[in-house]
């Protein structure tokens, strides 16, 4: 190729001073429209933070962590304050710790088999698209199919069945985060440790997975956060419970549960509790996305 | 050209490849390799970009196995032992037959477990800290991390990154330590001190190195190869080896026109 193929200098000679011309009008102006779209997007958020604290606030005290949900009382009785929701945390823990129990091992091995194993093969390829599908499958579906295989086959609402569902709602996010992780390790590290004299299996076992691992908890955490939150597939599988319970074959109350359920009944003492678990909720899931970035932060 | 080379290059050969062609896919990338590497020594691998050094280098510990495309037919012998023999453990050809990249690669740990990283795969049981110890030392590197073993091996500067990755394929005590430009990532104090390196080095091991730097051939190697590159009628650009001797022989009276325009910079 010769210099002649090109045309004239494009870059070379042009002013290098600042100059007012319709396109840096027009670029002010689009951004100062994108920042303000920016702030209409955080109105929401902020509205919704704001109206649940000021909901529930009123009814944060130590107790709600201990107590049972109270039956209903009017406004003027004195236990109208009494009660709290302790079963409902502890039942939220435990079928998102059950979910998470069964998708985190599956979800890294088969991200594992995914990326370092199969890469680029039909198979992989083929898996990959059905989770993307079932990341799409609406989390109440995961619910029926949890109800009619765990349900019904045990004749008992359960925890487990709970806990079930939202594993294979949060199988998807967890394959995947876990699958670009470890694809982004750089492959030096992982020729390095073949050239040691490494078996792939030690490869991934201590190069790969050690490399990733930041990644990979923090697409878990978000998998959880999401989980804790999700109300349709509990509804019909831990169903709801007004006592303590530990049995994970038992039915369960959760927060999100708690909050459909009394939110919508006509007594002022459990509304305000459904709006004391709502704050509650939003705080571990809150908590949990602070983490996450703490986490990716570190890194 | 065997002939006159098992003359020149004496007996007692780590590697003796016969009639190899190395293909990626379709394509031929080294045609007919006939190269003895004699034990050591060190024998430098030049020529000009894309003419196949590091795909043979990497074929001496199967480093190429990673490749999917990748096949070869002709045979390497180690030790008079056909490495791409179906009985043979390409992970044990690689805990014999170590490799420096040409970037430096240590691991996002700590300097104390890049280097134990090897020895604890093999099940070391002696004193890991003395062998950590030892390694560096032989690496050149021990005076420079001495007092931060627990520093990341990602955190030292490029040089020292690249003496801990060689520290790192010493403390497994292989045979043969195979470099691909161990010094092309480093500036000129860094690639005297990784030269003065590795002629201590040849005393223990057999070094083969691939290298853009003529001076560092003809300073550091006692072997040379010269690659050279040829395309043929569909344009693809297959390597091989133009000339093999001696390095002084290569260097001061090469008997191909091609490897004295190479070795002399007028090339091309
Ligand atoms: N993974 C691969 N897949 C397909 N072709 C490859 C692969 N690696 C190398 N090649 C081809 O093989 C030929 C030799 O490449 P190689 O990397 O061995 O050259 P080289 O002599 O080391 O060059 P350089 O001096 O630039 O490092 C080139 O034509 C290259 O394009
Ligand atoms: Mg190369």
């Amino acid at each position: 190729m010769t210099s002649q193929e090109f045309p004239a200098s494009l870059a070379k000679g042009r002013s290098l001073e600042r100059a007012v011309t319709s396109k840096t009008i027009f670029s002010n102006v689009m951004t100062g429209l994108v920042f303000a779209c920016a702030l209409l997007a955080l109105i929401p958020l902020f509205a919704l933070l704001f109206y649940v604290i000021s909901k529930g606030a009123v009814r944060l005290s130590p107790q709600l962590f201990t107590q049972l949900p109270p039956p209903p009382f009017p406004r003027d009785s004195p236990q109208f304050s009494s009660g709290g929701f302790g079963n409902a945390i502890v039942g939220t823990f435990m079928t998102v710790g059950l979910g998470s129990l069964i998708s985190i091992p599956f979800g890294i091995f088969a991200a594992i088999y995914l990326s370092e194993f199969a890469r680029d093969t039909k198979f992989a390829n083929g898996i990959n698209f059905f989770t993307n599908v079932l990341s799409g499958v609406p989390s109440i579906v995961m619910g029926v199919f949890a109800y009619s295989l765990i349900v019904l086959a045990t004749r008992s609402y359960s925890a487990m069945a709970a806990g079930f569902a939202l594993a294979v709602l949060m199988l998807p996010t967890i394959v995947r985060t876990s699958a670009e992780a470890l694809e982004a390790v750089p492959s030096n590290l992982r020729q390095a440790s073949v050239g040691l004299g490494a078996s792939s299996y030690q490869t991934v076992l201590k190069v790969i997975l050690p490399a990733a691992i930041p990644a990979i908890v923090t697409g878990i955490i978000l998998a959880i956060a999401r989980a804790a939150g999700e109300t349709a597939p509990i509804i019909f599988t831990a169903l709801f419970s007004n006592f303590w319970n530990w049995d994970p074959w038992r039915p369960t109350a959760t927060l999100s549960v708690l909050v459909y359920n009394f939110a919508i009944t006509p007594f002022a003492n459990w509304q305000e509790l459904a709006w004391a678990a709502s704050l509650v909720l939003i705080t571990l899931v809150l908590f949990a996305n602070v983490l996450a970035r703490w986490i990716i932060r570190k890194r | 050209m065997t002939s006159n080379l098992q003359q020149s290059v004496q007996t007692d050969n780590v590697f003796h490849t016969e009639n190899v062609n190395i293909y990626y896919g379709d394509f031929l990338a080294v045609k007919e390799v006939n190269l003895d590497v004699p034990k050591n020594a060190i024998t430098a691998f030049i020529g000009p970009s894309g003419c196949g050094k590091s795909t043979v280098l990497r074929c001496f510990n199967r480093l190429n196995d990673l490749i999917k495309s990748f096949h070869l037919d002709g045979k390497i012998l180690y030790h008079g032992q056909d490495l791409y023999a179906p009985e043979i453990d390409a992970v044990e050809v690689r805990r014999q037959i170590g490799m420096v990249f040409q970037q430096p690669n240590p691991f996002p740990k700590s300097i104390y477990d890049n280097i134990a990283f090897g020895p604890r795969l093999l099940g070391y049981k002696g004193d890991m800290d003395e062998l950590v110890e030892r390694s560096l030392k032989r690496g050149a590197l021990w005076e420079d991390v001495k007092d931060k073993l627990k520093a990341m091996g990602t955190d030292i500067s490029g040089g020292q990154q690249q003496r801990l990755c060689i520290a790192r394929a010493i403390a497994v005590q292989p045979e043969v330590i195979l470099m691909d430009e161990p010094c092309a990532a480093l500036d000129p104090i860094s690639t005297l001190k990784i030269e003065d390196l590795m002629q201590e080095l040849k005393e223990d091991y057999t070094l083969v190195i691939v290298t853009h730097n003529m001076q560092q051939a003809s300073r550091a190697s006692d072997y040379t190869a010269f690659f050279n590159v040829q395309a043929n009628e569909k344009g693809q650009r297959t390597g091989f080896i133009e000339e093999y001797d001696r390095t002084e022989s290569i260097f001061q009276s090469p008997k191909k026109k091609a490897t004295q325009e190479y070795v002399s910079g007028r090339f091309g």
